[in-house]
Formats: structure tokens, C-alpha cells, sequence
């Protein structure tokens, strides 16, 4: 809350340099009748001023931020008895997170003996020393950005360049960010993934039977050996989507072509953003219908036709994750549908076809294209699709094609594995990193596949 | 017909064709019905998965409570007679309770009828009469008929959705306590109040003190950390694309990513923000800080996309224009194309928080799916988010629970179509058509 308490201080400073540097810039000018010896407007004079403040002193806070907690750890540990300073890099950080506990007031894992409690007030000591002083170096900084800014200002100066300039910066800075989070989430993947991969072999990985990752805690366990074959979760995976796109895909295309091709205005207003709505319900609540209303009552169906079906079937989660991904077919359908020149349409209409021969023999030729797109986006968020398959389709990782059994998902394996308590030694925790990559690389295939598709199509009619 | 003895060859076009017409007129309706059924389909399951939620969440807006004569036994909360706030805070008011309880139903003596008895009441009844006794000293000695909050069970016994006519073994309540409270119905001494508990308490155990607020406070300090970074950035971004950017190889790239991003599963961001925020940069786990930097990051295409075509909406003649009177490239964007793409550039905006708003998976990932009874105070306190709650509460046994889940959903459902009218509202009233 500190550091929040300070950055609103510091852009109060930089309003304040704004303002001194706009009538510092009147002041240049000899006046408002004669701002046009200045080379820019005063308000550029102004944002200059404030831009010479504020972004150093925040890159300084940022700067503090990133370094401090390391810096402080090591000269916390630098003063630490001879004995402790040796231990080996886990029990060394359990001391530390014992004297992060004490310093916050928190309950110790052991018990909180003298030299622990000295490092922590050391540690508090040394945070607050260091906020303090980053406090007083960053208002400093910021006074004195503003007040070199404010001496270098002269009706030369080209101060509309200069803000314009560091402006463009910044757009060309944020535009970066797509990339950037690209390549964390490849290399955050793929470095656990590597380290998961040092334990267990990729082939294991990728064409083992059996998966059941419980890792031995302590060696001399028993009965948790681990086996990481994912191929399970794969054939669970294609299962549950199967069974989804067997629904959203008739269902949706046929709803696209009655909405571009049968429907009235009216009904098209009024159905096409009820569709959308189904796009719009968060999946957890999808999962909650696929667990509480519609797995039992294909249950008891089932049973009704003297079949077992588990409470957790594929077929539950699948069909609800079908009706879930019908907007993402029928919108990108009807884009495409609507898209197809309507000469072609009236071409086939004149000549005595039939609306539904016209649909079959010309409109859904010309879309196909983006049809097979939509239809790859769709299966892309069904494999993705984590929250449905969490609560509905089970944790069991049966090798199984039949849909009435429970089955397991490459993302409910993810969650399984990551929510509670990590470690990030142990190959069950990697685990989950090495399906993450899995999932990541089979859908960035369809989405890459399905965009192409997309954007060639749309050139071809444009 | 004497045509049909002829050489196909030689019939008539109109004859080949009316032949096969009825058939195609079939096909044709054929066609048309398969379409009708298939929006049909998805319409009436609409209707059904929200029907059903709404059927089985609004009890949960109303909660039990029952009346009991309550002797507020000053030997019990303040032996000493000091009336000190700190000794009354300490007494034992589950005391008062049960022996009004067992005043109510003297008859019942044997220790596991009595246990069972005492079980009417919510456990957390005694922190209210504690809040009350303490807030108003002047009640202790006297003797007043009180009510209090009842446990799940009587909640859902009242509310019909237990099967009393179920063998008593099949039931979470035993048949002594149905005749306990239809003896308290009979004596109009069960009644049901708006839940305001919902809405103002954190979550809980106990389903009928299990509320909302704190996933709701959560939420709303996640997303706006997501407001805060992602409107910038995305709009920055939108702007460069549009706006400044050269066509090279660079643009186009960063284009694809954008693009790709938009459709990377959402539990990948968790993995990222997992691995990047809390263990590389060491982040506190469960704050909505990291959630509102994961969902940042999620959010940042939809924004960007939305803004880009807003931005391409507006007409180059008005850029022209700007030009024309000496704008820099700067000004013309900052004092007219961004003016005027503001409202799809808002609209994408709001649809963007809204998917924020109901993702669960990434939030997962990074530990805001802890059991959390304390509202939040600040972007570092654990918390969790109102989908998360959903989500910990599907997964709790208690029936009671089944209803408060609905509720929440309500409740999300509500903040999304108000978000998503809102959205409407913006592009219908302020955005211009050219």
C-alpha cells in the first residue's frame, strides 16, 4: 500500500510540474499574447515538465520493486550464523520463509528461537530502511527531473516533438506486450516442461498407458512410484470434444445458414445475440449444469435403458460443452455465409434452384473454407474448455472410447496437479507444465491453421 | 401418360422437372425445419440452464429463522457484573441458546436427542447475540423472544427440498427433527427473511453463513487491476497498429500473436501467470493483484482487436481533415480518431472485463481458490473471485450449498448482463455511423 501511497504522490508531483512548466512557458513567451514565439503550445512545455518528473522516478520505484526482495534476502543471510549460511539452497529458504513469517507476524514452522527472531527484525529493519529510502531517492528524482526540465526550457525547444516522441514510445512499447506474453508463456512452459522431461522421458510422456501421478513423498514410500503416460488424458480429451463438436457443429452450422439465409430481420435481431449469449455464460456455470442437472439425468436415462453409466460420464460434460461452443461455429459460420457474394446466390436461385440446393451446391461450397475454420476454432476451445471438464467429467484416467464412463482431460490433469500445494522439484508438479505445453502447442496448430484459413478467405471475396 | 412409353431423351425439360419437383420441395422443407430445429435446440437449452438455475438459486435469497425465548442469564455472559465489552465478548452465548432450546422441548432428555436438538440452531448465532449483547448492555437479564439464524438442514427441510415422505434413513434430518420444527411452524415461530447475510458475509463453512462478499470484493479489485492495465495497453497498442505502424514483417508478427492470443485457452494464462509472476518475480499467491495481471494479459486482445476495428471505423477523411489544418499525426489521433472510436473502443473494453469477470481456470492456477473468510482489504490480501466461489461451493456436500450456488450464479449472471447492456447501450446511443 506504500508504494501505491507514493506513486499517487509522485503523479500529484508531475500535475504540479505540468503546471510549471505551462507558465513557465508564458513566462518565455513574454506573455499569452506572444505564445507564438514559442515553438510549440505551452501545454507541450507542461506535459515535458511532468514527463522529466514522473518517468524516471517510476522506473526507479519499478526498478526497487523487481531488485529488493533478493537484496534484502542476501543481506539478511549475510548476517545469519556461519552453521545456517551453509545448509543446503531448501532448508536455507525454509529458514528464510520462517523469518518472512516472523517479520509479518505469521506462525513459524518451528519454533521462533533468538538469532530467527534477530534476522527478522533485521528484515523488517532493512524494509523499512529500504522503503524509506527509495521513498526520499524517487521524490528526489522526480524534483529534480522536473527541475532540470523546467531550467532546459527555452521558445526553441521543440517540445511537441519531444512529448509526441515519448508517446509513440510508449505505443510502440505496448504493442510489444502481445509478443512478450507469447514468449513467457513458451518459455515459462517450456522450461518446467524441460526439467519435467529430465525426470521422466518424452516417450514415456507421450505414449505411456497409464497415468497416475502420485510421486513418492519421502523415498521409502510405497505404492506411489508415478507413471506420467498422458496418452489417457489424450484419448480422454478427443472423447469429451468428440463428443462436443458432434453437437455444436450440425447444430451450429445449421443454425448459421437459417439465420443468413431463412430468417427474417426481426427473428435475426432477436436470436442471433440470444445465441451469443451462450458464448457469454462463464464455463463455470456450464459446469455446474453439466454436474448438478445434467449428469444425473443422464444417468438415470441410462440406467433406464439397463446401461452403467457413471455420475461423471463423458457424454455430460461433452454435451454441455457442445451447446457451449455453438456461438463460436454459428457467429464465424454466419460471418462467412453472409460473406459469399450475393450474385452467386441469385446466380443459382434464377436459374430454378431451390433455397436449400443453393445453400448445399453453391453458398457452402465458396464458405468452406471459413466453415473448416470456424469449426477449428471450435474444437480448439473445446480441447482448452478446462472448467466444464473439471467438474464434470471426473478425475479417473480410464483408457476408454465409451462415453457413458468417466474419463480425464489433459486441462482437469493441469488443475488437478497445480491447485494445493507445489513443488517445483517433484515431476507431479512439472507435470502439469509438461501438458500446459501439450495443450498450448495443438492449439496454437488449430488457431494458426483456422486464422490463415480465415484471412485468405476474407482476401479472396474482398 | 402416354410420354412416359417415349425415349428419355426426348421428354421435355419441364416434364424431367416437374417429376422431381415434388421431391425437391420436400427436401426443401426438409432443409428449412433442420435449421429452425437446430436454433431451436440451442435457444430452448439456453432457456433451460438458466430456468433451472434461477429455479433452484432464488430460495437462497431468503434464509430461515427461527424464535426462541431467549433468558439473557447475566450469571451466564457477565458473572462478574462489570459489564466490560472484552469479558462479554468472551461469554459463552451457546449456552443461552441451548437452554432456550431445551425450554422449548422439555421432553427431550437423552444426550443424542438433546445434541441433535441443539443442532437446530446455526452455530454461528451465538457471534450475532454476542454483536448484540454487546452492542446493547441493557439486554442482559432480561428475557426476550429473539431470532435466530437456523442451521442448513431446518433451512432446507422448510424450503421443501428434502422428501419428507423418504424413509427417515434416507433423510439428512431424522423424523424427531421434523416434528421439532413443525412443532415451531405450528407455533409460528419459523419464519423466512430476506438473506442479507448472502450479500454482506464472506464464505463459510456453514452454508447458512456462507455469503458472497468477499468473492464479490475480490472480483472487483482483480478486475480492476485488469481495468487499469489493459484499457491503456490495449488502447496504446490499438492506436500503434492502426494508426503509426509501418507494414513490415515486425507489425504483421506481432498481428499474429494478437490473433493467436485471443484464442489460447484460458488455463494456459494461469500456467504463465504460475510460473512467471509468483515464482519468477515472487508475487504473493492468491492476490488479486496477480489474478488482475493474468487476466491482463487474457483480456488484451479482445480490447485490442475491438479497438483496432473501432479505430478503422473512422472515416480517413476526417484524419485528412486534421491534417489538412496542421495537426501533427499525434494530435489528429489523440484530438479526433480517438474521440470518436471511443465508444466501440469502450464497448470492446466492457466486453473484454465481462470475460474477465466469469473466468475461473487461470485464477486456479494461481491460488485464488483458497477457503478465504475474511473480505479483502488490498490488492495483496488473499482472495478469491466470485466464478472461483461458484466453483468451491459446487464442490461442498451440504444441500444448502447447492442453492447458495445457484444464487452466486444469479448474482454473476446479473453483474454480466449489466456489464453486456451496458456494452449495448454504448454502441447504440453514442456511436456514429458515417
Amino acid at each position: 500500500m506504500q508504494t501505491l501511497t507514493l506513486a499517487m504522490i509522485l503523479l500529484a508531483g508531475s500535475a504540479l510540474a505540468y503546471a510549471a512548466g505551462r507558465r513557465r512557458a508564458f513566462a518565455l513567451a513574454g506573455g499569452r499574447r506572444n505564445i507564438r514565439s514559442l515553438h510549440s503550445l505551452p501545454s507541450y512545455y507542461g506535459y515535458l515538465t511532468a514527463l522529466s518528473c514522473g518517468i524516471p522516478a517510476f522506473l526507479l520505484i519499478a526498478l526497487w520493486l523487481v531488485l529488493a526482495p533478493g537484496v534484502i534476502e542476501k543481506l539478511v543471510l549475510a548476517d545469519l550464523p556461519e552453521a545456517t549460511q551453509t545448509l543446503p539452497p531448501n532448508e536455507l529458504r525454509l529458514v528464510l520463509n520462517d523469518i518472512q513469517n516472523l517479520a509479518h507476524g505469521n506462525i513459524t514452522s518451528g519454533g521462533a528461537d533468538s538469532t530467527l527472531v534477530a534476522a527478522a527484525d533485521h528484515y523488517t529493519e532493512l524494509q523499512r530502511t529500504g522503503r524509506t529510502a527509495i521513498a526520499a531517492a524517487s521524490l528526489l528524482l522526480g524534483a529534480l527531473g522536473g527541475a532540470v526540465a523546467l531550467r532546459r526550457l527555452s521558445p526553441s525547444l521543440r517540445a511537441r516533438n519531444r512529448v509526441e516522441q515519448i508517446v509513440k514510445l510508449f505505443l510502440i512499447a505496448s504493442s510489444t506486450i502481445a509478443i512478450f506474453t507469447t514468449v513467457g508463456i513458451v518459455l515459462s512452459v517450456l522450461f518446467e516442461a524441460m526439467r519435467f522431461f529430465r525426470a521422466v522421458p518424452v516417450t514415456d510422456f507421450l505414449f505411456g498407458l497409464e497415468w497416475s501421478p502420485q510421486t513418492a513423498i519421502r523415498a521409502d514410500q510405497i505404492g506411489s512410484s508415478g507413471a506420467f503416460g498422458a496418452v489417457p488424458l489424450f484419448t480422454g480429451t478427443l472423447l469429451v470434444s468428440g463428443i462436443a463438436l458432434a453437437v455444436a457443429v450440425p447444430i451450429g452450422l445449421m443454425s448459421a445458414i437459417y439465420l443468413a439465409e431463412y430468417a427474417s430481420a426481426r427473428v435475426r435481431a432477436v436470436a442471433k445475440p440470444m445465441l451469443e449469449i451462450l458464448a457469454g455464460v462463464p464455463t463455470v456455470v456450464y459446469g455446474f449444469f453439466a454436474a448438478l442437472t445434467v449428469g444425473p439425468v443422464i444417468r438415470a436415462t441410462g440406467e433406464a435403458l439397463g446401461l452403467t453409466v457413471s455420475s461423471e460420464s463423458a457424454l455430460g460434460a461433452g454435451l454441455v460443452m457442445g451447446v457451449m461452443i455453438i456461438p463460436f461455429v454459428s457467429s464465424l459460420s454466419d460471418d462467412v455465409i453472409t460473406a459469399v457474394p450475393r450474385a452467386m446466390t441469385d446466380g443459382s436461385l434464377a436459374l430454378g434452384a431451390t433455397r436449400s440446393e443453393t445453400i448445399r451446391r453453391v453458398v457452402l461450397p465458396a464458405a468452406l473454407p471459413g466453415i473448416v475454420a470456424s469449426f477449428l476454432l471450435a474444437a480448439s476451445r473445446a480441447i482448452g474448455e478446462t472448467m466444464i471438464v473439471v467438474m464434470a467429467a471426473g478425475l479417473a484416467a480410464n483408457l476408454t472410447a465409451n462415453p457413458f464412463e468417466a474419463v480425464t482431460t489433459v486441462t482437469v490433469q493441469i488443475v488437478t496437479l497445480l491447485v494445493g500445494d507445489q513443488e517445483f522439484d517433484s515431476p507431479k508438479t512439472l507435470a502439469a507444465f509438461a501438458l500446459g505445453l501439450v495443450l498450448f502447442l495443438v492449439t496454437l496448430a488449430l488457431n494458426i491453421v483456422a486464422l490463415h484459413v480465415v484471412r485468405k478467405y476474407r482476401e479472396q471475396y474482398e | 401418360m402416354s410420354e412416359t412409353s417415349q425415349p428419355a431423351a426426348t421428354r421435355r425439360t419441364i416434364e424431367i422437372l416437374n417429376a422431381g419437383l415434388a421431391r425437391r420441395r420436400r427436401a426443401e422443407r426438409r432443409f428449412h425445419a433442420y435449421g429452425l430445429l437446430s436454433l431451436s435446440a440451442a435457444l430452448i437449452f439456453l432457456f433451460v440452464l438458466l430456468g433451472s438455475i434461477v429455479r433452484e438459486g432464488h430460495g437462497a435469497f431468503w434464509q430461515t429463522y427461527l424464535q426462541l425465548d431467549l433468558d439473557f442469564d447475566a450469571v451466564v455472559i457477565d458473572p462478574a457484573g462489570t459489564r466490560d465489552p472484552t469479558a462479554l465478548a468472551q461469554a459463552d452465548y451457546d449456552t443461552l441458546i441451548k437452554r432456550a432450546l431445551a425450554a422449548r422441548f422439555p421432553d427431550v432428555q437423552e444426550r443424542k436427542e438433546r445434541r441433535e436438538l441443539y443442532g437446530l440452531v446455526s452455530p454461528g448465532a451465538g457471534f450475532v447475540l454476542r454483536d448484540q449483547v454487546t452492542a446493547q448492555p441493557s439486554l442482559i437479564g432480561t428475557r426476550r423472544a429473539t431470532w435466530l439464524l437456523a442451521d442448513d438442514e431446518v433451512d432446507m427441510l422448510v424450503k421443501g427440498h428434502y422428501d419428507r415422505s423418504a424413509p427417515a434413513s434416507e433423510r439428512r434430518v431424522s423424523d424427531r427433527e421434523v416434528a421439532w420444527i413443525d412443532d415451531l411452524v405450528a407455533a409460528k415461530r419459523i419464519e423466512r427473511r430476506f438473506n442479507t447475510g448472502f450479500f454482506t458475509a464472506g464464505d463459510s463453512r456453514d452454508p447458512e453463513r456462507a455469503g458472497i462478499w468477499g468473492a464479490v470484493v475480490g472480483s472487483a479489485l482483480t478486475l480492476a487491476v485488469t481495468l487499469v492495465l489493459a484499457f491503456p495497453l490495449g488502447v496504446a497498442t490499438a492506436v500503434y497498429l492502426e494508426e503509426f505502424a509501418p507494414r513490415n514483417r515486425w507489425t504483421d508478427l506481432i498481428e499474429v500473436n494478437i490473433n493467436n492470443l485471443a484464442a489460447v485457452p484460458s488455463i494456459v494464462f494461469g500456467l504463465l501467470g504460475l510460473a512467471v509472476f509468483i515464482n519468477f518475480f515472487g508475487l504473493p499467491r492468491s492476490a488479486p493483484l496477480v489474478g488482475g495481471l493474468v487476466l491482463t494479459l487474457m483480456t488484451l486482445p479482445t480490447i485490442i482487436i475491438a479497438s483496432r476495428a473501432a479505430l478503422a471505423a473512422v472515416p480517413p477523411s476526417i484524419r485528412e481533415a486534421a491534417l489538412g489544418m496542421g495537426a501533427s499525426r499525434m494530435q489528429m489521433v489523440a484530438h479526433h480518431v480517438l474521440p470518436l472510436a471511443m465508444p466501440g473502443v469502450l464497448t470492446g473494453t466492457i466486453i473484454g472485463m465481462a470475460r474477465a469477470l466469469g473466468e475461473t481456470a487461470p485464477l486456479l492456477m494461481i491460488g485464488m481458490v483458497a477457503f478465504i473468510v475474511d473480505i479483502p482489504h488490498g490488492f495483496t490480501d488473499p482472495a478469491t473471485a466470485l466464478p472461483v466461489q461458484i466453483y468451491l461451493w459446487v464442490d461442498s456436500p451440504e444441500r444448502g450449498f447447492v442453492e447458495r450456488t445457484s444464487a452466486a450464479i444469479i448474482v454473476l449472471l446479473g453483474f454480466l448482463i449489466a456489464m453486456n447492456a451496458l456494452a449495448v447501450f454504448l454502441r447504440r446511443r453514442l456511436e456514429r455511423r458515417y
